[in-house]
């Protein structure tokens, strides 16, 4: 691959943002049909190198050259408008669509006179041709608020190819795709390497690196951390790249389990949206066990979730938390009981974006008392538990005072456990604890997790990954179309058991059918 | 119910209510290009007193009336260049930046009228715009007086909202005004400005509030006076919701109000013996509210409306 013509040169490039620096001194070249991956963990600085490269940020230091006519040339820093006339493309982890227009519209955006009647028909048809080359098939009359988020993807890339992007780049492209979706945009992109387009593939999964990419580049902590062919990388030298460290495999040590902490009985759950509802709902969860519930999404997850968080009660049957019932929605008594919530979209329902960490980790205790003083905020308390909680749970981050918007997901979910676990909680809800968290995060996660079991905490777990289900749980249950079914200890558990009864068999006729 | 037909069958009702609509129609084109990009402009109730006074002052000191209906523009256009510096540029508070351009405004017009009239009791007056009739429209029976004999500045209006629906659902132009309203991310990442769109868009519209002011004092009346604009351009800014960000909408909402308005002028007249007057002044503005209840809760309002956008910056 590396014979064919350099079609991008970065050099030395570095970026701080205020005291962090996000890239040191970073390098690449990418050439002419080859798919290059920059692997990292969270927060190595692979979205802020290719910002640069986009022109959304000025760099600090280096430069960006471009193949243009008679070689590469410097591209002025700062201007995505320049980045585009040299035929860079970019796919952005969170989508630059305007909702409110068609996939047509959004592919002509800025393309055409601002002052003229345009030329949608012209559009329209080079974008149909792009399409049956590509097979990025969509619909482009549709509003995009209308599509589905696989097919928001395609228009962001019909918007790259649209401009006869040389370069395409692709910034977590997978993070919201389904497994499906996921092989369908590989093949996509092997095709249109294969016509010549280079593209660069920003991922922290290594699988999937290795599935699609013919080189990897792996950032760590800003910095470039190894640069291999993919054909004769190791898995596991890939892994101790990115990490920095060889990554312990989570042990998870037999169970033991004491006095139920909390009970649902028989319990029902109407309201509002679908997702939420349950009928004759039976769960116990021990002090020292971890249960993980498994389903596909939106068969009652939700609603049992909204149930533990006190966010609502049973429409009929008992809930019940260390034998007394719980009658109504409650969640500050629920939290000052002992119960922990890792909510399943952390980054909405886990931190206040515009508060700084100190505030987010104080922010379940502040009529406490540990945390005030005559009625007012002790500051001085709070910034000192935010931060003993940044180094204890290895939050990276500006400081206590750093707004909790600015942190990647992994270490606002860092943040979200220093918050619940140093309480010492006894009964802990983890929902979706590790969803878009890389390889070291997850670890971490999970460690901490067990370590609270051991500790004598009841551990609720919902997960769509089975592998992370397989790792923490030590009894099973299945949600489906609103009800629960007991699957047993995990022991004697195998994945095509849960699978079909997260398809709705029963657990004999599972057994059966295994 | 009688005294309800025959004010409704009249051309002259019709007629009225159009020509009460037209400084709305300005002044909710004007906020639905500001809006559509993203900026609320609560500067408009002062712009339109700035328009007003402009325009009437330069007719008064010897341009002519299209010379006046430009200058009124040219005023409106500046005090939104103030508000598009303070909001898009600085990304300040635009409710907190749109009232001061309202004070501002406001306060600057009563000023330059006071200075360079010190001593004038009575308003001086203009020859303001005609009614202009077109030749076979306006002979139509019923139809003909009710819409085709207006002044020109409410066929420029009418004009108006054509044009802007045409720019915004027609033109390159239009798309990415509407794109940079609901995700200017999607407007950076395909290399246009977001500051210049939201900037020429918060300044075109300013001027265009600013024709609804100098409708007042230039066609409808022909003198300038303290307290004129009385609200109207506030009643724009809920005209914008009610038209949920359309001009053919936006056009409805004012006629509406117009006829809302012209029709309790009429009604008080008939039975204003009866009820106190107080109670139909009230009746547009009630009614307003009343269909906004029922339009605005399902509004689908430009989504970074009020947020102001930082190149560089984490989103």
């Amino acid at each position: 691959m590396t014979d064919t013509p350099v079609l991008l040169s970065l050099s030395n490039i570095t970026k701080r943002f205020g005291a962090l620096t996000a890239n040191d001194s970073i390098s690449l070249d990418l050439h002419r049909g080859e798919i290059l991956a920059l692997l990292g963990e969270n927060g190595a600085g692979k979205t802020t190198l290719m910002n640069i490269l986009f022109g959304h940020y000025v760099q600090d230091e280096g430069d960006v050259r471009v193949l243009g006519n008679g070689g590469l040339r410097a591209l002025p820093p700062g201007s995505p408008g320049a980045a585009l006339r040299a035929g860079i493309g970019m796919v952005h982890q969170h989508f630059t669509l305007a909702e409110n227009l068609s996939g047509l519209a959004n592919i002509r955006l800025g393309t055409e006179p601002l002052v003229s009647f345009g030329r949608e028909g012209a559009a329209r048809a080079k974008v149909q041709k792009i399409i049956a080359e590509s097979g990025l098939d969509v619909d482009l009359e549709r509003r995009v608020a209308d599509l589905t988020v696989g097919e928001k993807q395609r228009i962001e890339i019909l918007k790259a190819l649209y401009r006869d992007a040389k370069v395409l780049i692709l910034d977590e492209p997978t993070a919201v795709l389904t497994p499906q979706e996921a092989e369908g945009l590989f093949a996509v992109l092997r095709r249109l390497a294969a016509n010549g387009l280079g593209v660069i593939f920003i991922s922290h999964k290594l699988g999937e690196v290795l599935a699609v990419s013919h080189r990897i580049l792996v950032l760590r902590g800003g910095k470039t951390a190894g640069e291999l062919e993919t054909a004769v990388a190791d898995r596991r030298a890939i892994a101790d790249l990115m990490v920095g460290k060889a990554v312990a495999a989570v042990v998870r040590t037999p169970a033991n389990p004491g006095e139920v902490l909390f009970a649902l009985e028989d319990v029902s759950l109407h309201g509002a949206g679908g997702g939420r509802a349950l009928s004759g709902v039976h769960l116990t969860l021990r002090a020292g066990e971890v249960v993980g519930l498994a389903g596909v999404s939106g068969n009652g997850q939700s609603g049992i979730a909204a149930l533990i968080s006190g966010l609502a009660v049973p429409t009929s049957g008992t809930m019940r938390l260390y034998g007394d019932t719980v009658t109504r929605p409650d969640p500050r008594a629920l939290v000052a009981k002992g119960v922990a919530r890792m909510p399943e979209d952390r980054q909405h329902d886990g931190v206040v974006g515009t508060m700084s960490v100190a505030d987010n980790i104080a922010i379940e205790e502040v009529r406490s008392g540990a945390f005030s003083r005559m009625g007012l905020l002790d500051r001085k308390a709070m910034r000192e538990r935010a931060a003993s909680a940044i180094s204890a749970y290895d939050v990276r981050c500006q400081g206590p005072d750093a707004e909790a918007r600015l942190l990647s997901g992994g270490n606002v979910q860092k943040l979200i456990l220093a918050r619940v676990l140093e309480r010492g909680p006894r009964v802990i809800l983890a929902n979706q604890p590790t969803r878009g968290l890389d390889v070291g995060a997850q670890a971490e996660v999970h460690r901490r997790i067990l370590a609270a079991r051991d500790r004598g905490a009841a551990v609720l777990v919902i997960s769509e990954d089975l592998d992370e289900l397989f790792a923490l749980a030590d009894r099973f249950v299945v949600v489906h179309a609103g009800e629960l079914q007991d699957a047993g200890p995990s022991d004697g558990l195998d994945r095509g058991t849960i699978g079909l009864m997260m398809a709705g068999q029963g657990p004999a006729a599972a057994e059966l059918a295994s | 119910m009688d005294v309800v037909f025959d004010i409704l069958s009249s051309a002259n009702f019709w007629a009225a209510a159009i020509r009460i609509a037209t400084p709305l129609i300005f002044g909710v084109l004007g906020a639905l290009i500001c809006e559509r990009a993203g900026v609320l402009n609560l500067g408009i109730e002062g712009i339109f007193v700035a328009g007003a006074m402009a325009g009437w002052m330069a007719v008064f000191l010897g341009a002519g009336l299209w010379g006046g209906v430009l200058i009124a523009a040219v005023a409106g256009g500046l005090f939104g260049l103030l508000h598009a510096f303070l909001t898009v540029i600085l990304g300040l508070s635009q409710h907190v930046s749109g009232i001061g351009i309202t004070l501002l405004a406001t306060s600057a017009s009563y000023f330059t009228y006071r200075t360079a009239l010190p001593n004038v009791t009575t308003p001086p007056r203009i020859v303001p715009f005609q009614p202009v009739s077109i030749p076979g429209l306006s002979d139509i029976p019923f139809v003909g007086p009710a819409l085709f004999q207006q002044t020109p500045m409410t066929f420029l209006a009418l004009l108006l909202v054509g044009a802007l629906a045409l720019v915004l659902y027609r033109t390159p132009l239009g798309l990415a005004i509407r794109a940079v309203g609901d995700n200017p991310a999607s407007v950076e990442a395909q290399g246009l400005s977001v500051t210049g769109l939201r900037v020429g868009a918060v300044v075109l519209g300013s001027a265009l509030m600013a024709l609804g002011g100098a409708f007042l004092t230039m066609s409808a009346f022909d003198a300038f006076f303290f307290g004129m604009v009385n609200g109207r351009g506030w009643i724009c800014i809920a005209l914008v919701v009610f038209a949920s960000w359309q001009p053919g909408k936006a056009l409805l909402g004012a006629l509406l109000f117009g006829a809302f308005d012209a029709f309790q002028i009429r009604l008080q007249a008939q039975i204003g013996q009866v009820v106190p007057g107080q109670v139909f002044l009230m009746m547009p503005y009630l009614l307003s509210i009343v269909a906004l209840i029922l339009v605005a809760r399902r509004a689908d309002y430009p989504r970074a409306l009020l947020q102001p956008w930082t190149k560089g910056q984490r989103h």
